[in-house]
């Protein structure tokens, strides 16, 4: 027994001593949510960043899982705990502003910003959503377009259903369809259903009006917002919300486009991503894209950005690491393997043959387009407010009630800090 | 036997465990109920991330925001939510583990093979699990058409789409249920103990029920309870009761834990060696009955492990209704959930600690006099 | 009159058997279910994995995916054996000896103890993360596979000891006094009498903890980093991205599942009746 026992105590020492970590210079601590099919792109710039420096070692850390809970679980954990890694991903706008920069996580980069001539480069729109009391605090890479409507042509002719351009418009498409026992748009879980009332307030308020919304111009309980909300319960009758929709996860809905079960759906440009490299089908032919009916010449931007925080061990290779994001060669490199467009205006005329026919016109109309920040994406409101206007939502799907949702919707804001309170 | 340099030796074994849990359980606890007396995240000029943030005491303000603040009723949702999961849960999953237990009893051929089975679902990994399961209880696919399989009519239950709420009730309207619950397991436990003429007992129980009725009457409740506003309109917004949605989650969670609970009754079972069982209590005939009269009693003590085991699983359920419905589903939300995404997806430390708080709370109320209860028995 | 009796007999008790095995059969289907959609979802082609296809087989079997995942999470494998055997055996054996004090040794406020001991179950691990991470940094051992062994150590000892507790309490106590008498104290009753007969006990314990700290991935995200993590961590990955390739994930799942049911197969010999007949001498 006793000999065991040692023998144990053994094997035990010796197991225990696998395992721990040692600090090492030369290294980079890179913190994200990609992985997948969206590892490739983010491996493309570390190998990037090799070449210009082989003698640092790249640590890709990635945190996925729950749309993104987990990743902000363990890099706020870091971050509390005084262990922050030396770039991490964020979004643009207030998920960046609202949790990191009021904090005094973030340092300022107006300087690289200056260096590398990147203010006639990055529209003013983005930039605005980097910079907080003048000052901008990190590098976008990319930029995803939300709301984009897609159909598939040859249903649609075959239906004889053309693309509505107006509300009003999508309600009679609606109807037509409802009768022929199509769904005319088809959603997925709740975070679909939140990206949908976006391009719904977009639409009703207009460009303007939807931007006034978050800075305070406009008031959440207000009469245009009972407006935005009675039309969302429109264009909701028009879904397959209570049917299927809480188990659906947004390819899975985009599945049922392409099956010919629904006629048009609302989401983000990734779906190209998802047709055109794992289902194969191209771009114009087999699928097609159009502005969501009211919002022509509206781009709903969102971006995947990089910061440098406060205290990191290795800040100069860091900065180096945001210099070559915000570069020619970074974004080129990254975006074609991740289905997105660079955020620079003059990265896919410089090399338009690495882009598929949808990114190159995506790319056009992020140059020419009024641009409105995502709410879903974090561009306009902070996280706070994301995460309780669930309950708003949850609230008018119940209830149905315009009036009840928007004080609702007020209540939350006020209670977060957003919409210019 | 117990010498006092034994019993010394047997207090010291129990010290690490003490003191290691000191640490990793009431210290991280106290930390945390301090948190949710704080305005940590609930300050816009003291971002939650700071490095620095100075946390203000607010006393019980966060909890009375959870019980009335319109914005929070998935919060009181969630609770509902964890109590009925936590009962189906239960319940189907001791029935199920005794069933497999009984079954695997009788002498069958392969026995290994099939105990292995059952208890294979616990070794896959949650998000798998929740994937599966949210494919096979799709409403077009799935579960729905397995009746197409033998030439039968499709299902039609919306599963985890359904919007079906059963038992409803209104949260005013709670008090009055805790009560007359409070009161008819007092009460049924008094008449057991007159029934044994233990009349000590008996009387405090009574007494106990007495106090239950009182408290209710002297309107007690209505000074924690209704005055804290509970929003009337609540009602109408969501109906509380059984969310026909969770049917989807327990069933998987069943499908799960079963095989465990088969493992734990198994072990009940066989664990004693058998001659000393019977030396112990007076050796019946070997038929149906008398083995269901046998078996019973045995399994008595694992019932209860069973259901703190299973009890604690369901209130911390995260991961599996994490992956079958989302973070922000309202029909299937639960209080593990919302921690999670209350402190790192919004920031707002202080009401998760408040609702981690809330739900100890809750088990400390109903386990611990039930534990108390159980442990002088044992004696 | 003999032999209607004689077969009466032996008729009730083959329908006895064969419904037995029929609710077997039925039994393992039901279970069995939802594992062939994992690895009927595990072969197929990214393309092909679709809601309405659920059920049909792949047209040729995708075998790339599991060699993908193991190359993607395969180094890792070794973190997980580390942290899942050190961590359940320990948290196993003094599980076991707080069950064996709390069962048959009366010490001062041990109604209390036990309680005590209990509520660290209903810790939810959200909620402590934060100060736990705190504890963790300070006290060095952030990072690494030894820091989540004793975390899952010390969250496992209230369940072991309560699985511990209630199974040696059915031991008579008569056996202990025996032994008592004869002169053994608190360690010889343990290693004599206690632990020989703790056999289905620890298989319970050991089936319970493999498994969480096999499959738990909340610790193991946020308490280890690069090379150190557990499998648990490389799992998740695989099912990142914005278009999930399920059968990728799939994968992943059929090879981390395949421990801990190679753990149960072994354990669930030890529930064979009479194992430990005749072993105790009365």
């Amino acid at each position: 027994m006793k000999r065991h026992l040692i023998l144990f105590a053994a094997i035990l020492a010796f197991l225990l001593m696998i395992g721990g970590v040692t600090a090492q210079d030369g290294v980079l601590e890179i913190f994200s949510w990609w992985a997948g099919d969206e590892g490739p792109a983010l491996e493309a710039l570390i190998a990037l960043y090799n070449m210009r420096y082989p003698d640092v070692e790249v640590i890709n850390a990635t945190v996925t899982g729950g749309a993104g809970v987990n990743f902000r679980a363990v890099l706020k954990t870091r971050m509390l705990g005084g262990n922050p890694p030396d770039s991490f991903q964020v979004h643009a706008g207030q998920e960046l502003i609202g949790t990191w920069v009021i904090a005094n996580r973030m340092q300022d980069l107006t300087w690289l910003y200056e260096q590398e001539g990147w203010f006639g480069v990055f529209p003013q729109g983005l930039i605005d959503q980097l910079s907080y009391e003048g000052r901008i605090y990190s590098v976008p890479v990319n930029i995803h377009r939300a709301g984009v409507l897609w159909y598939i042509p040859d249903q649609l002719a075959e239906w004889g259903v053309s693309v509505p351009t107006t509300l009003d418009e999508f309600y009679s498409v609606c109807a037509d369809l409802q009768t022929r026992g199509i769904t005319p748009l088809v959603i997925g879980e709740a975070w679909t259903v939140i990206h949908l009332w976006d391009q719904v307030a977009l639409s009703v308020l207009g460009a303007d009006g939807y931007d006034a919304l978050w800075t305070g111009g406009l008031s959440p309980a207000g009469s245009e917002m009972i407006a935005v909300w009675d039309a969302f319960g429109r264009v909701l009758d028009c879904t397959n919300l209570h049917q299927n929709a809480a188990g659906l996860s947004w390819q899975q809905a985009t599945d049922l486009l392409v099956a010919g079960d629904a006629a048009f759906n609302v989401m983000g440009d990734w779906v190209a991503g998802y047709l055109s490299t794992t289902l194969g089908l191209t771009p114009g032919e087999d699928y097609g894209w159009a502005d969501f009916p009211g919002t022509e010449g509206v781009f709903t931007w969102l971006s995947d950005t990089f910061g440098l925080p406060v205290g990191v061990p290795n800040e100069a290779a860091a900065v180096e690491w945001l210099r070559l994001l915000g570069s020619l060669e970074g974004q080129n490199a990254f975006n074609p393997l991740k289905g997105s467009i660079p955020a620079r205006v003059d990265a896919v005329e410089a090399v338009p043959e690495l882009y598929n026919a949808y990114l190159q016109y995506t790319a056009d109309e992020w140059a020419k387009d009024r641009l409105v920040g995502s709410m879903m994406h974090g561009v306009v409101a902070n996280e706070r407010f994301m995460g309780d206007f669930n309950q708003v939502l949850d609230i008018y799907i119940q209830s149905r009630s315009s009036a009840g949702a928007a004080s609702a919707m007020e209540a939350v804001c006020i209670q977060a800090g957003a919409c210019g309170y | 036997m117990r010498n006092r340099q034994d019993r010394l030796t047997a207090l010291l074994m129990l010290m690490p465990t003490f003191i290691l849990l000191g640490i990793f359980v009431y210290f991280f606890l106290g930390k945390t109920i301090y948190y949710s007396t704080t305005d940590w995240g609930e300050n816009p000029s003291q971002p939650a991330l700071s490095e620095n943030v100075i946390r203000q005491n607010i006393g019980l303000q966060n909890y009375q925001n959870l019980m009335t603040d319109i914005i929070q009723a998935m919060f009181r949702n969630s609770l509902t939510n964890m109590f009925f999961f936590f009962v189906f849960f239960v319940v189907g999953s001791v029935a199920v583990g005794l069933l497999l237990t009984i079954i695997l009893d009788q002498k069958i051929v392969a026995e290994t093979f099939f105990r292995t089975i059952f208890l294979s679902p616990m070794a896959l990994s949650f998000v798998v699990t929740g994937t599966i399961w949210r494919w096979l209880l799709q409403p077009d696919g799935g579960l729905n058409y397995l009746p197409t399989v033998f030439g039968l009519e499709p299902f039609h239950f919306n599963w985890m789409n359904s919007q079906d709420v059963w038992f409803q009730f209104t949260w005013d309207k709670v008090p009055q249920y805790l009560t007359f619950v409070g009161f008819a397991i007092l009460a049924l436990l008094a008449v057991r103990r007159v029934l044994r003429q233990d009349w000590r007992s008996a009387s405090f129980m009574s007494a106990l029920a007495g106090i239950v009725i009182l408290i209710f009457a002297a309107g007690v409740w209505d000074r924690i309870w209704l005055p804290l506003d509970v929003p009337e309109a609540e009602p109408s917004i969501a109906p509380k009761g059984f969310n026909a949605a969770l049917v989807g989650v327990i069933i998987a969670a069943i499908w799960q834990m079963s095989g465990y609970v088969m493992a734990i009754f198994t072990a009940g079972l066989r664990g004693i060696p058998e001659d000393l069982r019977e030396a112990a209590q007076v050796d019946g005939c070997s038929n149906l009955k008398v083995y269901t009269h046998i078996i019973l009693p045995q399994l008595r003590p694992f019932v209860i492990s069973t259901i703190i085991i299973l009890g604690h699983t369901s209130l911390k359920i995260f991961d599996l209704v994490f992956a079958m419905s989302g973070p922000d589903n309202a029909r299937t939300v639960m209080p593990g959930i919302l921690v999670y995404t209350k402190g790192f997806r919004q920031n707002s430390f202080a009401q998760a600690s408040a609702i981690a708080t809330i739900v100890l709370l809750l088990v400390i109320i109903t386990a611990v006099p039930y534990l108390y209860v159980q442990l002088r028995h044992h004696e | 009159m003999n032999d209607t009796h004689f077969s009466g007999a032996k008729f009730r008790h083959y329908t006895l058997r064969t419904t037995l095995y029929i609710l077997l059969i039925v039994g393992t289907f039901v279970f069995l279910l939802p594992i062939f959609v994992v690895v009927n979802t595990s072969l197929k082609d990214p393309a092909a994995i679709n809601l309405a296809t659920t059920w049909r087989l792949p047209a040729q079997f995708h075998w790339q995916s599991y060699a993908e995942a193991i190359e993607k999470f395969g180094p890792r494998i070794w973190n997980s054996i580390t942290l899942v055997t050190n961590a359940t055996l320990l948290s196993a054996v003094i599980g076991s000896l707080n069950g064996y004090v709390l069962s048959k040794w009366r010490i001062a406020g041990e109604r209390f103890l036990f309680p005590l001991i209990l509520l660290g179950l209903f810790i939810p691990y959200q909620g402590i993360l934060i100060p736990l991470f705190e504890f963790m940094r300070d006290a060095r051992l952030y990072g690494g596979i030894p820091g989540l062994i004793i975390i899952h150590t010390i969250y496992g000892l209230p369940i072991t000891t309560l699985i511990f507790r209630n199974f040696y309490i059915e031991i008579p106590d008569e056996m202990l006094e025996a032994a008592a008498i004869d002169g053994a104290g608190f360690w010889d009753i343990y290693t004599q009498i206690v632990f020989p007969l703790s056999v289905s006990g620890f298989v319970v314990v050991i089936i319970w903890q493999f498994t969480q700290i096999w499959n738990e991935f909340l610790f193991a995200v946020t308490m280890t980093t690069g090379a150190a993590e557990p499998i648990t961590v490389g799992l998740a990955q695989l099912a990142g991205g914005e278009a999930v390739q399920w059968n990728l994930p799939m994968a992943g799942a059929v090879i981390a599942a395949l421990p801990p049911i190679l753990v149960y197969l072994i354990l669930s010999r030890y529930f064979i009746r009479g194992l430990l007949a005749g072993s105790i001498k009365t």
